[in-house]
């Protein structure tokens, strides 16, 4: 995938559903997740690590509900999260009967699991999953500090949202209506510019998600092909710099352009430059974005799924962040 | 790190919103001096309460880390420290809290893998390198002051 | 007037400690453990013990009050029983605090749960 690859097939986003937390149902997105927890965000569970199985459990059960399919109907489940060992999503499908494959992709995994779910139906399996999700309490635990330790965020930090997302990919179309097809798919490149900071991750994946733009433009494709182009978990600060980086290479994306991260919380202060994790796009993309599409509201999206690749450990060992931004094009078919 | 990374690193430290240090400190000094004064009117009811010099101080220190300890459990503490920083830090009820906040956490894991472990992941440092520290002051001072 | 020495000593060293989290990039432990060190070190210098005599609580709350404990506590042991007291002092000194921090945070455990931010 060196160059972006347009799909042979009609692969279908059939359905897809969303599960949130308690800050982001507060949120402006609020009142477009499919399920969510305004209580603990513990989703009936006794440990963070179980609910945020739980929250994948129930946001692919929702969407294979609302795509009209079983579970046993199922060929391929890609899915990922921020844990160690992806335990989040490999406690989730235990017992779910579905072939899985595991995925890090860290905040990008989303589009990662799109992609690949994307290439396994047009490798010729007929219906394959995508669920993510991140939780706030367990990414707390795993890449910072205990959850009722006292410290102070910096202003350029972001916060890991409580959510997740799942999409069903099928390449038979049932129904008519508008349904969101991938037509077009880019894996993208490990982008690594020296930022150590762990609480700037915007900073960190802004030069990948600017590497597969202009990869992705230099093919030949234009901005104005796209109503939204629209990227994972910049938050402000790698919105900023993503705009800026593509300006000095006479890229114009600003006004087409929004962050997942910038949208799902309003201004409140805690939430600092935005959110970020896997849940953050999955989220937005399952509730707001895709359902836009169907609406007819939108008819062409570029979806670019940032993530951070580093771990506590190289960090602690002084190694900088890599970043990574996968792309998915989308584009809405009228049946 | 090449000249290019090196150039966007300086960058986007440059142009990332800086914390407000000035409001940060003037918080942090009010409410660490608020704890220090409790600390201070402990020892000295500790030591009306007829507790010599040194265990009245010993005392004082336990009552702030059993303060902390409960703020931390009942989940108000960290919303103390988003607004002081340092100033709940730096005292014993910092120390307290780290310790706290990770048996808390750690609970799931176990009594003995988790709790007992991970107790020590951010209050650890603290005793290791202050207990070491102390011992190499030991030496010198026992060099200097016995030997010569 | 001992109060107010208090405050004003306590509150510096939480001042100092926010411009080293916000000016540099020390986290959180790497100040906590700085500070024992230079309690330890201040303490054996002699310079800590007559700021403990100004300012009581002010000296003794912050985390340097603990270095210099362990400091003090580490020379009385010297001077009574000399080598050995190299290696008993510093804990003996700091056991209280030590020993309360470890034993309430293992109880919170027990009883406490971490809470959604």
């Amino acid at each position: 995938m060196r160059k972006p690859l347009k799909l042979k097939n009609r692969i279908y986003i059939a359905a897809s559903a969303s599960v949130a937390g308690r800050d982001e149902a507060a949120g402006p997105l609020g009142g477009l997740f499919d399920v969510t927890d305004t209580e603990g965000n513990r989703f009936g569970e006794d440990t963070w690590e179980k609910a945020e199985s739980a929250m994948q459990r129930m946001a692919t059960d929702e969407a294979l509900r609302r795509a009209g399919y079983r579970a046993d109907e199922i060929d391929a489940l890609f899915a990922g999260d921020l844990l160690d060992q992806c335990v989040g999503s490999n406690y989730a499908h235990s017992g779910s009967g579905i072939p899985y494959l595991g995925l890090y992709g860290a905040c990008s995994t989303a589009a990662e699991g799109m992609i690949l779910a994307a290439l396994a139906c047009e490798a010729g399996l007929g219906v394959c999953a995508a669920v993510t999700s991140s939780h706030f309490c367990t990414a707390e635990r795993q890449f910072r500090f205990p959850l009722e330790y006292g410290g102070q965020r910096t202003p350029t930090s972001q916060w890991t949202v409580t959510g997740a997302g799942a999409f069903i990919l099928s390449r038979e179309r049932r129904g008519g209506g508008v349904l969101p097809r991938i037509t077009e798919v880019m894996a993208g490149r490990i982008v690594d510019r020296g930022i150590s900071d762990l609480s700037n991750m915007g900073a960190a994946m802004a030069p990948a998600a600017a590497d597969t733009l202009l990869r992705y433009f230099g093919a030949g494709a234009d901005p104005s092909d796209f109503d939204l182009i629209i990227t994972g978990d910049l938050g402000r600060e790698g919105t900023d710099i993503l705009l800026d980086l593509c300006a000095a290479s006479d890229l114009d994306i600003a006004p087409r352009h929004a962050d997942c991260g910038l949208m799902i919380y309003d201004g409140c202060s805690d939430k600092h430059a935005g959110g970020s994790g896997c849940g953050c796009s999955a989220a937005v993309m399952a509730a707001d974005v895709l359902v836009k599409v169907r609406e007819g509201a939108l008819k062409n999206v570029l979806f670019l799924g940032t993530g951070a690749l580093m771990s506590p450990v190289t960090v602690n060992q002084g190694s900088t962040i890599p970043g990574i931004a996968h792309l998915v094009r989308i584009a809405g078919e009228e049946g | 790190m090449n000249a290019d990374n090196k150039t966007y690193a300086r960058y986007a430290e440059k142009r990332a919103k800086k914390s407000p240090v000035l409001q940060n400190c003037a918080r942090a000094f009010t409410v660490g001096g608020i704890i220090c004064c409790a600390g201070h009117a402990l020892r000295v009811l500790w030591s009306a309460a007829g507790l010599s010099e040194d265990d009245s101080g010993m005392m004082a220190s336990v009552t702030l880390i059993l303060v902390a300890v409960l703020l931390t459990g009942f989940g108000k503490f960290d919303e103390i420290a988003k607004f002081a920083g340092a100033g709940t830090l730096v005292p014993i009820t910092g120390f307290a809290n780290a310790v706290a906040s990770t048996a808390i956490e750690a609970r799931s894991e176990g009594l003995v893998t988790g709790v007992g472990a991970k107790l020590f992941t951010v209050a650890g440092p603290v005793i290791v390198y202050g207990v070491s520290a102390g011992a190499i002051y030991g030496a010198v001072y026992f060099v200097l002051t016995k030997l010569f | 007037m001992e109060y107010l020495f208090a405050f004003v000593v306590g509150g510096a060293f939480c001042a100092l400690a926010q411009i080293l989290i916000d000016k540099t990039r020390l986290s959180p432990a790497r100040i906590l453990t700085a500070y024992v060190v230079a309690g330890v070190i201040l303490g054996g210098v002699g310079l800590y013990g007559p700021l403990v005599g100004i300012a009581g609580g002010g000296a003794s709350t912050p985390l340097t009050g603990f270095g210099y404990l362990i400091a003090e506590g580490t020379k009385k042991a010297v001077d009574s029983d000399g080598a050995v007291g190299i290696l008993k002092g510093g804990i003996t000194a700091a056991a209280g605090g030590i020993t309360a921090a470890l034993l309430l945070g293992m109880l919170a455990s027990l009883v406490f749960r971490s809470k959604m931010k």
